[in-house]
């Protein structure tokens, strides 16, 4: 069964200069149980992505086309204010970059995870123990005392716990984790993602794992996206992404991964040129202006080339990016 | 909490002292001689003398200054000129009068303007907002005595709603309450602009904040959210501006005493100057800076109530 199934979703925004589109024909499932990750630079439209699917786009944004199908049936674009909170928190939910800032500062941790229940019927007592289970699971260390304490007195690592234990507390069906590791030290990064590849064992939900960190998508997804300038470049398995990339940006994108050079450069590399215009996008490819096979074919618009069952590329050359991995 | 309230008991003490040297030192180098004014032109040199060794006024300077800090520490800040009375007396009579009039002007700025700024920042940029907007900076603009008058001919002249003057009736609370209901208005409604303003702003701000984003996330209503989320935070900034502008308020409540005829320590103040009734005025303002740091300390408790991270710092 698919969790979440977008199908050519398109986000525009509108500012001061003009129609800024963000999202162009994006399309991606995240099958249920399974951990599907989302790289690509800033400003790919990563977070504009998450917010559509969670419904808080800014003022200025707009969905002009496509579909957000979540567990089969609701079109979370034609879907209310009041039907999107009932699913946010309760079957979708979320955990957020920065850790520090994500908690109300003067609730208790108790108080807040209380209210994320308020649909539950259950009494303030049941609802604690279930916050103290939940807080036992992402271990933090003596729940029951620590739920009457505030943000500020835990840690960045214990508050990302905290969040992740408030986003699992109803047991969604998908879990949208934007950058939860960004914030943290490496050896903190690395105990998070242990624990966010546990819980959702334990849980059996999925994930939607956005990180610009090429080794952590890696390390814990099965699939995964690939976003350049708002479109999906390439998406598949995690395998085939690393071992037989065939977009000519995610190509590039891998060889500029420190982790997976051959020997020390002086200089690390990194693809030549700037990100188009958002506002005045390119007929055709995005990427055409700063790819090595642009060719006049570029200036159409080209297909989503499937390469397997599972493999997406949206390239007109695909034959010609097969075979000589980056 | 308790060390931070003691903390704030000692830097009280401090103000008070540093507030009763100066009003000491105001009395001192203001021409005229107290003696001489209590009794009139056709006193002789001699009741002047006597009268000025009674008051203290021939000793040294420093001795006048430690015996008024004492005595005033002790309760006791003289007696009234003319008729003798206690000081403390005079001033604890007049008091509950002005304590009433800015509890009163508190509420009015309090009840409209909290509910004013949220709904303006809710509505950002909307027509709503724009017209809470003008309406604030219009009562701010105009003084209080303005509004003090005009209120006064439109509700107690004209429509003949509520009373003009006085305080009401003792022991009758409903007749008190009218009474108080227009010079409250007179000097909170500028106030209601202010904290209007304050609340809009820094609800904007706290809006923007990325915990509001997790609790939207969460399916939050966007009332709970903004009446329990967003405004325990925004309203802090509007609990320190309040504190200070007790102050404020207590310069208006002389205006307001005067065109409402009421009693209060600022028509006690106002009147007590222009007979030189030094005491009392002393007394007066004493107790009234007395008051401005209790409730500066409150405003400080409040906020740490309020605000758990300050709570933190504090211990």
């Amino acid at each position: 069964m698919t969790v979440l199934d977008v199908k050519d979703l398109s986000v525009d925004f509108a500012t001061e200069a003009g129609t800024l589109q963000a999202l162009r024909k994006v399309s991606l499932k995240v099958p249920a149980n399974r951990i599907v990750g989302v790289v690509g630079e800033s400003g790919c439209g990563k977070s504009t992505l998450i917010n559509a699917v969670l419904g808080l786009l800014a003022d200025n944004g707009r969905v002009t086309a496509g579909q957000i199908l979540f567990e089969g049936k609701s079109d979370l674009v034609h879907l209310d204010g009041t039907g999107m909170r009932a699913l946010r928190g309760q079957r979708i939910a979320t955990v957020f970059q920065d850790p520090m800032g994500a908690l109300n500062p003067v609730l208790s941790v108790g108080k807040q995870m209380r209210d994320i229940q308020y649909r539950s019927g259950r009494s303030r007592k049941e609802k604690d123990a279930l916050s103290v289970e939940m807080l036992r699971k992402v271990r933090i260390p003596d729940p029951e005392h620590r739920l009457a304490q505030f943000p500020h007195e835990f840690s960045g690592g214990m508050k990302q716990r905290i969040a992740i234990a408030m986003a699992l507390l109803m047991r969604p069906s998908l879990l949208i984790a934007d950058e939860p590791t960004t914030a943290l030290d490496a050896t903190l990064e690395v105990a998070i993602i242990e624990l966010l590849k546990d819980l959702q064992k334990q849980i059996g939900c999925s994930v939607l794992f956005i990180s610009h960190h090429l080794g952590v998508i890696a390390e814990l997804c099965d699939e995964m996206i690939v976003m350049y300038a708002g479109e999906v470049v390439e998406r598949g398995s995690t395998r085939d992404i690393f071992h037989n990339p065939r977009h000519p940006y995610t190509k590039k994108l891998l060889a500029c991964d420190p982790a997976r050079l051959a020997r020390r450069e002086p200089r690390l590399p990194t693809i030549p040129g700037t990100l188009p215009d958002l506002r005045n996008r390119p007929k055709g490819c995005v990427f055409q202006s700063r790819c090595e096979l642009a060719d006049d074919v570029c200036s159409t618009m080209p297909p989503d080339t499937a390469l397997s069952t599972s493999h997406v590329a949206r390239c007109w050359h695909t034959d010609e990016t097969a075979g000589a991995a980056a | 909490m308790l060390r931070y309230a003691l903390k704030r008991l000692g830097l009280g003490i401090i103000i008070v002292s540093v507030a009763m040297v100066m009003l000491f030192a105001m009395i001192y180098v203001i021409p005229g001689d107290p003696a001489s004014v209590a009794l009139g032109p056709r006193a002789t040199p001699e009741m002047i003398q006597a009268l000025r060794s009674r008051m203290g006024l021939d000793q040294p300077i420093w001795i006048q200054f430690f015996r008024f800090y004492f005595s005033a520490l002790r309760g006791d800040l003289g007696t009234e000129v003319l008729s003798g009375r206690p000081v403390l007396d005079v001033v604890f009579e007049q008091l509950p009068y002005t304590l009433a009039l800015i509890a009163g002007a508190i509420s009015w700025s309090v009840l409209l303007g909290i509910p004013l700024g949220c709904i303006a920042a809710v509505r950002r940029g909307g027509f709503v907002d724009r017209v809470i907007g003008i309406l604030s900076v219009a009562v701010i603009a105009v003084p209080s005595f303005v509004i003090a008058i005009y209120s006064l001919l439109i509700f107690a002249v004209a429509l003949q709603w509520l009373p003009a003057i006085g305080a009401g009736e003792p022991g009758n609370l409903a007749s008190q309450l009218k009474h108080l209901a227009l010079p409250s208005l007179a000097i909170g409604v500028g106030w209601v602009g202010y904290i209007a303003r304050m609340v809009r702003a820094s609800m904007l701000e706290t809006l923007e904040a990325s915990h509001i984003r997790t609790a939207r996330a969460f399916g939050l209503t966007d009332r709970r959210i903004t009446y329990s989320y967003a405004l325990r935070i925004a309203i802090l900034p509007t609990v320190t501006l309040l504190g200070v502008g007790i102050g404020n308020m207590v310069s208006s409540a002389v205006f307001a005493e005067i065109v409402f005829a009421r009693p209060g320590i600022g028509k006690l103040v106002y009147e007590a100057i222009s007979v030189r009734n030094y005491p009392v005025v002393t007394g007066a303002v004493l107790v009234t800076t007395v008051f401005f740091v209790v409730v500066n300390a409150l405003a400080d408790i409040l906020i740490g109530a309020l605000d758990p991270r300050v709570r933190t710092s504090l211990n």
